[in-house]
């Protein structure tokens, strides 16, 4: 097979993804708006002390983008394995791990992208100082697809279960962890003014490393949901 | 265990011919047959490879038409033939609309999927084993909801494949009518 046919398959289903995903917006809309929603409650709840909100602000924009885009995923191939479409991606002349990183792609840019996309809003809700918010939108931008590809894993894992949502977060919550963790370190050090090259280049090793790696498992995973 | 001690070839030419009561494991056998599967114990080799060491090498050879249509509801008809087109091998001397004609859905190109009958839908997917070069077709129950001339219809598509060399293995309910030059390998399975 060559790599000319191999790259319109990726682009085929790349489209393939965006269309459908365009034609059942109703759906696509919902974890973003659970994004927004969670972190305009915050400040309600906590009450009005802007050093307070300040201090929990990154934490709370990345909890939020976490559970935003945990409680996205399992549409990542769900409906592909109701109508059996997955078998057919299994069976394609192509790589699997190819194809499925052009779905994992599709479904960043349709969950992980809008949420990027928001954030300094919420930022500034969140009383987050205006030089700190380039330094969320680096992490969210490195993050957010390394929670895409971490948790295609998850899904392809769980996808042959009846009820696999719990099954999922367990699974797949651990390994957000540290995205977690070094995702808020950076913005808090960015507003404290410190350089935040180390937890950048971590977050930023961390996408390439499930980049290389996830789509390969995930593939795996798949093969062992539909046998 | 559901069978033990096949042993079966399919030439150029001929078609597989699963029978076998509800549960004997037919579909199962197909699943192996196309590698989504793995048997317990045994080979199963496509011109004498190994098909689970050719991986997509061997899924280039065959087209696997499932229970499940595995088209795209929210997708038309020619979308779905475009991707199941993209994912095999492409077969260059016939169009998409080509393929349509040849199932009977000429004029549905632009409907949703969703809004055509169970019937439509499933030559919709036979319609996938059209445009890619496969050489294999594994089939199950290919004739769920198709009326009787769409059944007849596609006895003569696949009468067609088989012809031109091609290969099929499939399990059906329903007597098939194939010419009698079309030569058919039988395994009961309910006998396993």
């Amino acid at each position: 097979m060559s790599t000319l046919s191999l790259t319109s398959a990726f682009s085929l289903l790349l489209k393939r993804d965006l269309v459908l995903a365009y034609r059942r917006r109703s759906e696509l809309i919902n974890p973003m708006l659970f994004f927004v929603l969670v972190t305009a409650m915050f400040p309600l709840g906590i009450g009005n002390d802007p050093k307070l909100i300040e201090a929990v602000g990154p934490g709370v924009v990345w909890v939020a983008a976490l559970l935003a885009s945990l409680l996205s995923l399992d549409s990542m191939f769900r409906s592909d394995f109701e109508d059996g479409s997955l078998e057919q991606f299994m069976l394609s002349a192509h790589p699997v791990s190819i194809l499925v990183l052009a779905k994992i792609l599709a479904h960043w840019l349709v969950t992980g992208l809008p949420l990027f996309i928001v954030a300094p809003l919420l930022a500034v809700l969140l009383n987050i100082p205006t030089s700190a918010i380039p330094t969320l939108m680096l992490t969210l931008i490195l993050g957010t697809p390394v929670l895409s590809l971490i948790g295609s894993v998850g899904v392809a894992l769980t996808v042959g279960l009846r009820r696999g949502g719990v099954i999922l977060s367990l699974l797949v919550l651990p390994l957000y962890v540290p995205v977690l963790i070094f995702g808020t370190d950076a913005v808090k050090t960015a507003i404290i003014g410190i350089p935040t090259t180390a937890q950048i280049s971590i977050l930023g090793a961390m996408l390439v490393g499930s980049l290389v790696l996830a789509p390969m498992a995930t593939a795996a995973s798949l093969r062992i949901s539909l046998s | 265990m559901l069978f033990e001690g096949l042993d079966f070839t399919i030439n150029p030419g001929q078609a597989l011919v699963l029978e076998g009561r509800n549960g004997s494991g037919k579909t199962s056998l197909l699943r192996i047959l196309c590698g989504i599967r793995l048997p317990e114990a045994g080979d199963l080799l496509w011109e004498g490879e190994d098909i689970f060491q050719l991986g997509p090498e061997f899924h280039e050879h065959i087209a696997y038409l499932g229970h499940k249509d595995g088209s795209k509801l929210d997708l038309t008809p020619l979308e779905n033939l475009r991707i199941a087109k993209g994912l095999g091998k492409a077969r260059e001397d016939i169009d998409l609309e080509e393929a349509l004609e040849q199932v009977g859905l000429y004029g549905f190109e632009d409907v949703p999927t969703r809004n055509l009958s169970a019937g439509q839908q499933r030559r919709l997917a036979i319609a996938r084993l059209l445009v890619t070069d496969a050489k294999l077709w594994i089939l199950d129950e290919p004739f769920t909801s198709l009326d009787r001339k769409g059944i007849e219809h596609m006895e003569r598509l696949f009468e067609g494949h088989l012809n031109k060399g091609g290969m099929a293995a499939m399990t059906t309910h329903h007597r098939i009518g194939f010419k009698d030059e079309i030569e058919l390998v039988r395994i009961n399975l309910s006998d396993r």
